[in-house]
């Protein structure tokens, strides 16, 4: 599996996609901090922008990857490797270096802003951690669609469409069933509901760590109310870490019994 | 060496093959022979474990092959389509194979009989179709496995390399390997292949040597043997 993941992550470095992610983010690091002038408060206007282009960017670039990477596939299949180690090499390679990218993109404009010697340390951290398990999820469900759909175009389609429902439509579905049903209880709904979509579920777990109740709404306060911060946020991390590990058994599983 | 049985093989409403018993014995060429869609691919397929059997059993070297992966060791494959990742070089790539497989190859001899020379320098991308060819060739003789199996060897070859593929299948033959090739040059396969392995419509035709073919279908040269067979089955 290593040496699958040295040829995948080798090929990325190489392709200028990787390029063209680090120095957006590297951009939008000096941007916002020239905007805002403050660490904080870029983190703040950061997270927003991660929790729903990192996922974008993740299953666009997971999807193509993998359709670009058939006939490397197919390469390899023939050869004395085992299928699990060959898709989590894959997997791996292009997840790495998209977190890569990440990390290297708005940890150097942070570094040089002075982020070490300031109290934002465990803030911004936690923002590249979520931004790194956004990464890793939205691979995974590229990778289950890719695997799932011969058809590169209808595979992309269905690809911005998980995107949209999760980042968009989701929340607006969520939202109106609260208003719709807001005579009845609805605390235990929200967070299920909120469980439900890695999205939102990044968006709360940075903001009870950045604690601005302000900024957290009625789901960030049932979360915070039902868990408290600190047991809100482990189990956020770990309901994340579920998420990046279905898709990826499913994925493999599917991979598994594939005929090339 | 390889022993299949029953195999069926169904990609959605079409069954491509339907129960096939083989048993291939260690040294000599087997040419598996079949029109278009008859599943001489699938088969080859199913055997390098790149398609999954619906029923039936594969052994290679006595043991099952499902859900293995190590005896690929033993098995040199040659695929249909010269599919390769367009963006490395042609020494990169067979740097890569001889790092993955962690057996020492003997490309440098096979580069020089093919002429690759020139072109190791070369993206894949940016080869011809009988270059990627030779490159395939290359990938799939450069390691000392007991069994080979080419799907379709002569697509795109000149004649110069042509001869240079029939004296190395000679040469590896002698060194005691089996050889699984599919073709549709009957030529190629008269002056090659030990054995013929018929396949017709998802079922095993025929196997055995080629004068049992020309006996069978009342012929005497292998073309008209074949299209016999074919055009005599489409009028049933």
């Amino acid at each position: 599996m290593l040496k699958i993941l040295k040829y995948s992550f080798k090929d990325l470095m190489r392709s200028r996609w990787s390029y063209v992610y680090f120095l957006f983010y590297l951009l939008l690091g000096f941007v916002l901090l020239f905007l805002n002038n403050d660490l904080s408060k870029a983190v703040i206007t950061l997270m927003n922008i991660i929790v729903v282009l990192v996922p974008l960017i993740s299953t666009i670039f997971g999807i193509m990857y993998y359709y670009n990477s058939r006939e490397f596939i197919e390469l390899l299949l023939a050869q004395p490797l085992k299928r699990t180690s060959i898709f989590l090499g894959l997997y791996l390679g292009v997840a790495g270096s998209l977190t890569l990218s990440l990390f290297l993109g708005l940890g150097l404009p942070f570094a040089l802003y002075g982020l070490f010697k300031s109290g934002d340390i465990l803030n911004f951290s936690l923002l590249i951690i979520t931004g790194s398990f956004l990464t890793f999820i939205f691979n995974g469900l590229a990778f289950n669609i890719a695997i799932s759909n011969e058809n590169r175009i209808k595979g992309f389609g269905y690809a911005v469409l998980l995107w949209l429902f999760m980042a968009v439509i989701y929340d607006g579905l969520f939202l109106l069933t609260l208003i719709v049903f807001e005579e009845y209880p609805l605390d235990t709904f929200s967070l299920v509901a909120t469980v439900l979509n890695p999205i939102d579920l990044s968006r709360i777990l940075i903001l009870l760590e950045l604690d601005i109740s302000a900024l957290l709404g009625y789901t960030g306060a049932n979360f915070k109310a039902f868990f408290g911060t600190r047991l809100g946020i482990t189990s956020a991390l770990l309901m994340l870490m579920f998420w990046l590990l279905i898709p990826l058994w499913t994925s493999i599983k599917q991979a598994k019994r594939k005929d090339f | 060496m390889i022993q299949i049985e029953k195999i069926y093989k169904r990609f959605g409403k079409n069954e491509v093959l339907k129960g096939v018993d083989l048993s291939i014995p260690q040294g000599g060429i087997y040419a598996v022979l079949g029109p278009n869609g008859s599943g001489k691919t699938t088969l080859i397929k199913c055997l390098l474990g790149l398609m999954i059997p619906d029923e039936g059993t594969i052994k290679v070297l006595d043991k099952p092959i499902k859900e293995q992966w190590k005896y690929r060791e033993e098995i040199n494959y040659l695929p249909q389509i010269a599919n390769f990742p367009g963006n490395i070089r042609v020494c990169e790539l067979i740097r890569m194979i001889n790092d993955l497989r962690k057996k020492e190859g003997n490309e440098d001899f096979l580069v020089k009989l093919f002429g690759l020379e020139p072109f190791l320098d070369k993206k894949l991308a940016n080869l011809s179709g009988g270059t990627k060819q030779k490159v395939n060739l290359t990938l799939a003789f450069m390691f000392d496995s007991p069994v080979m199996v080419l799907d379709e060897p002569t697509s795109g070859l000149d004649p110069a390399s042509l001869i240079a593929l029939k004296k190395l299948i000679r040469d590896e033959k002698q060194a005691g390997k089996t050889f699984l090739i599919t073709t549709h040059i009957m030529q190629f396969v008269e002056e090659i292949a030990d054995q013929v392995i018929y396949l017709l419509e998802g079922n095993i035709y025929y196997t055995g040597p080629l004068s049992g073919l020309y006996k069978k279908t009342g012929q005497n040269d292998l073309e008209h043997a074949i299209a016999a067979i074919t055009t005599e089955t489409r009028h049933a």
